[in-house]
């Protein structure tokens, strides 16, 4: 649910349903004091009810167009710290051999929630900003051509905004393993599939397991 | 965007062009909203605990012989309701182009904020009782009080939307200076329905 003061118009709506539920309140404690009291505590659970349905209704599935030429096949990757993962880079490989790829990777700036409402985000997009960097010139430097940008904290946001200007035809998802993977835990991969009308492929990228063959 | 172009930083803030990002002004009058609801908050704990919880609390609200100007305040309450529909009124009047609407509503709006606080001085002047009354008129006095000074900075903000609207300032692409405000003056109405409904009513 939005913040009631969100806007203007928001803050109007709310005005009357605060205006409403008094109304209410006050009526029932002029019947009676506990009347009131219950009043009250039933419009709040109400109120607290309703809160928790709309936060877990998931959005309807968007068709997104697909305004690419015939022979493009434009991929948006979503990745974070795995981006420069070893089986992101064999997908992105396989996907560019198959055909005339384009690829856009974004890279959501991973930041506390606390953080994100007060805009400190400067840090976490730095942070997100050089792996991005890195990712794109390892890309350039294999031949492959791609664009890409920093994305906001929720990736299922980050992906709504690419689709916006890239309209892709794929998208890629690149996670932890199960266990150790924050996205897997919060459904990222499901969630994407269910709201977006493209072909979703997961790739799980095990940084641990690299580094200890490396060393 | 080439992965060329990619590698070279940007300067200065992140740009705001993601669909998720709260707008900064908004932000901060949310904020500001959330810090007020807390002051009100602690003055409504006050008057709780001296109504309901002190083991001296009084049988009857207010205590015998004192009565609130029921009347009066709900007039008022009624003035106050009213100037948040014509404050609606003027920004959806702003945003569709009609200023001479959006002039009409805001000067409606400003001149029943100012009736309010006017008819809450002279509530005051002959309500019968003051602070040294006990603690009953101090958290009345208190929670009207604050409310009041709540509505002078809001009448103080409409005024500064009034004078630059009068002056041209404001367009349907350009209303953010009348949205903020707007926002603040149905927070400043909501919060009158809790006191009134509260202190006076039950």
């Amino acid at each position: 649910m939005e913040s009631p003061f969100r806007s203007e118009a928001a803050a109007f709506r709310f005005l009357l349903l605060v205006i409403g539920a008094f109304a209410l309140i006050v009526v029932a404690g002029l019947i009676n004091r506990w009347l009131g009291l219950a009043v009250f505590l039933l419009l709040s659970a109400a109120a607290v009810g309703l809160y928790l349905r709309q936060r877990g209704e998931r959005p309807p599935r968007q068709q997104v167009a697909h305004l690419s030429p015939p022979d493009e096949h434009r991929v948006l990757v979503i990745a974070n710290e795995t981006v420069g993962g070893e089986e992101l880079m064999e997908e992105i490989g396989e996907l560019a051999l198959a055909g005339h790829a384009r690829f856009h990777v974004v890279c959501p700036a991973l930041n506390s929630r606390l953080k994100t409402w007060t805009s400190d985000s400067d840090a976490a997009r730095e942070a997100a900003q050089e792996r991005l960097d890195a990712t794109l010139r390892r890309l350039s430097d294999v031949g492959i051509e791609s664009t890409g940008e920093v994305g906001d904290l929720d990736p299922l946001v980050a992906i709504e905004d690419a689709i916006r200007t890239f309209h892709p035809d794929e998208i890629v998802i690149s996670t932890h393993p199960l266990g150790k993977s924050n996205w897997l835990e919060r459904g990222v991969v499901t969630a994407a599939r269910e709201r977006f009308d493209l072909n979703v492929t997961h790739v799980v990228v095990d940084l641990e397991a690299a580094q200890s063959q490396t060393s | 965007m080439s992965s060329h172009a990619e590698a070279a930083h940007h300067h200065g803030p992140p740009i705001a062009n993601q669909s998720s990002r709260v707008d900064a002004r908004v932000l901060g009058m949310l904020l500001f909203i959330a810090s007020e609801t807390m002051l009100f908050g602690s003055f409504f704990t006050a008057y709780f605990f001296v109504r309901v919880v002190n083991p001296g609390a009084p049988s009857s609200w207010p205590p015998h012989p004192y009565h609130f100007p029921i009347f009066v305040a709900g007039v008022n309450t009624a003035i106050l309701v009213t100037s948040s529909f014509t404050m609606h009124w003027a920004l959806q009047s702003i945003k569709r182009g009609n200023r001479p609407a959006f002039l009409a509503g805001m000067t409606l709006t400003f001149l029943m904020g100012v009736a309010f606080l006017s008819t809450q001085i002279v509530e005051y002047l002959h309500v019968g009782f003051n602070t040294s009354s006990g603690a009953f008129a101090s958290v009345f006095f208190g929670l009207t009080g604050l409310h009041g000074a709540h509505v002078f900075v809001g009448l103080t903000l409409l005024g500064m939307v009034l004078v630059r609207g009068f002056r041209g300032h404001f367009s349907p692409e350009h209303h953010h200076g009348v949205e903020l405000p707007g926002i603040y003056w149905h927070f400043v109405d909501v919060m009158w329905i809790v006191v009134y409904s509260t202190v006076y009513l039950l």
